[in-house]
């Protein structure tokens, strides 16, 4: 369903990703992990089309991704995802108002019945329904994470990318994101990209981990060289042993400084 | 003995704490009347209580011999209708100039320069030319006041409306909105709490420049009655007119505050 093609990205001299290629089916949940600043998130800026590939492509169904994010992908960002003016509620329901009301974005009446309804519907399937008539501000780090889920899935997009969605939660909390993410994933059948930065909670997660690192290393100029996919394992044949090599070698180029 | 900087005054004592140097101000004016009053009982400079209130009576509460109205709430009325409608204006052209600059980038390139360029002429040097273009009457005090506070708003809300987080506006894409539904749905509501606290800022302008058109030219008005009797050294009028102003000037900045509250309470409450 997605292919990339020898992506590199680079911002001026400093090369973020080189020559990154990889295919992912529908229905795949992937984990990203790797150290703080090796492209993670301008991969997914890269799905999202906030950002355009400096060479190489992104093809979704054999076609080059949208350079606009747009309804068929939704995102789900640390901070910031949901808006503080809407009860949790309007929230969800902004994206069918979106599409019901053309110009201003706002429908009336029966319509708008319908669309609180599904609204609700999907604040059901996250857990916040108590909650629906509080402002975001009310609601705690992991609730306001649960409704940035839910305002997302609400335009069903074929491809969910989620960057640190958890990052700043409790563990305990972040464990039954976790969750919840797996099963609306399995529910749904969503294709899901997600960055985390733990990588023994990230390990057990999805159907696939991709370890981003740079394979070269310039101790001088750390910018020379980016980052690739070293580590692509399906979840299922995941082991302890892997999991040590994976910390050991992200260890080591944890060590010499990333540029900033 | 806790230490200076953790000792919070109770409620009671902080009401004290704060009417205390007004009590104190009222003192020494009253003791400084006196005892001028003692050398010169004719002094017009620092008149009595007494000459206050018998003034505001005068002004507030018979009717005037020339026109028989009640001069001080006329004038307030025209230095009222004056503020509200300049500031209006600016508040209209602030919003909505400061949100599609921000909003859109091919505005903001061609209209953020002009504007830094209009936000830099010293408003009252163009007086004059109000005062030529539009005549003495009503429009050239509005235009002053607008000309005044506007360019202040734009670039205020633009700042504003640029500021809001970067995600908001990819979420909103990843939602599906167009442009329009993104100014109106996603920006608009969250800029308005902005306008009201911009406003509030700018108020102190709008009556700096209200005062001065009234004084230059007009035949109503607070600014115009106060530099009216100071021809006649009327400190009597002129002193309980300021403090007649300044507690105008409260009142309209509660007012905004509290409906700001009362319309956006996520605004007030995340912050
Ligand atoms: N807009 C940008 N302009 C220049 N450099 C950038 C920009 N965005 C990210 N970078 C650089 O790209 C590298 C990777 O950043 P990022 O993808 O945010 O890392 P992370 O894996 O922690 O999410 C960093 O070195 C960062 O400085
Ligand atoms: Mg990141």
């Amino acid at each position: 369903m997605i292919e990339f093609r020898n992506l590199w990205k680079n911002y001026d001299d400093n090369v973020v990703l080189e020559n990154l290629s990889a295919q992912v089916g529908s229905g795949e949940f992937i984990t990203l992990v790797g150290t703080s600043g090796c492209g993670k998130s301008t991969f997914l800026k890269l799905l999202l089309g906030t950002e355009v590939t400096s060479r190489g492509s992104i093809l979704l169904d054999g076609r080059p991704i949208a350079d606009e994010p747009g309804p068929d992908r939704g995102i789900v960002f640390q901070k910031y995802s949901v808006f503080p003016h809407l009860t949790v509620r309007e929230n969800v329901a902004l994206g069918r108002e979106f599409e019901c009301g053309p110009i201003f974005g706002r429908v009336f009446g029966s319509a708008r019945k319908a669309i609180l309804a599904e609204a609700d519907h999907w604040l059901e399937s996250v857990g916040l329904t108590p909650a629906r008539h509080r402002y975001p501000h009310e609601l705690s780090g992991g609730m306001q994470q649960r409704l940035a889920i839910a305002q997302a899935l609400i335009k069903q997009p074929r491809l969910l990318l989620l960057d640190e969605p958890f990052g700043a939660l409790d563990p305990g909390i972040r464990k039954d994101m976790h969750q919840l993410v797996l099963s609306l994933w399995g529910q749904h059948k969503l294709t899901v990209f997600m960055v985390t930065h733990d990588l023994s909670e990230g390990f057990y997660l999805g159907t696939r981990l991709w370890v981003f690192d740079k394979c070269r290393m310039d101790p001088q100029a750390p910018e020379r060289f980016g980052s690739t996919i070293t580590f692509d394992l399906p979840v299922g044949k995941t082991d302890r042993q892997s999991l040590d090599k994976i910390k050991e070698s992200l260890a080591r180029s944890a060590q010499i400084p990333v540029a900033v | 003995m806790k230490r200076l900087i953790n000792r919070q005054p109770s409620s009671v004592t902080r009401a004290f704490l704060g009417i205390l140097p007004l009590v104190l101000a009222l003192l020494v004016y009253q003791w400084g009347s006196t005892v001028r009053k003692a050398e010169n009982p004719q002094d017009k400079l620092l008149p009595g209580f007494v000459e206050i209130h018998d003034a505001m009576e005068r002004m507030a509460l018979t009717p005037s011999k020339r026109t028989g109205e009640l001069l001080m709430w006329e004038d307030t009325k025209s230095s009222l209708k004056r503020l509200v409608s300049g500031v209006a204006i600016a508040a209209a052209i602030g919003l909505t100039v400061g949100l599609l600059t921000g909003a859109i980038p091919l505005f903001g390139a061609s209209l953020t320069p002009v504007i830094t360029v209009i936000s830099l002429i010293p408003p009252m040097a163009l007086l004059p030319i109000l005062f030529i273009v539009f005549g003495i009457g009503e429009v050239s005090k509005v235009v002053l006041i607008v000309i005044g506070v506007a360019p202040f708003l734009i670039r205020d809300l633009y700042q504003r409306t640029c500021e809001l987080p970067r995600e908001q506006l990819v979420k909103s894409m990843t939602l599906g909105a167009n442009s329009g539904q993104i100014i109106f749905r996603v920006l608009l509501p969250q800029i308005l709490p902005r306008l009201f606290a911009s406003v509030r800022l700018s108020l102190g302008a709008a009556w700096l420049f209200l005062i001065a058109s009234e004084a230059v030219a007009s035949t109503d008005g607070l600014g115009y009655r106060i530099f009216l009797v100071r021809r006649y050294m009327s400190m009597d009028v002129i002193l309980p007119y300021v403090a007649w102003i300044t507690l105008l000037a409260f009142l309209i900045d509660c007012l905004l505050q509290q409906g700001s509250k009362r319309l956006f309470p996520w605004y007030h409450a995340a912050k």
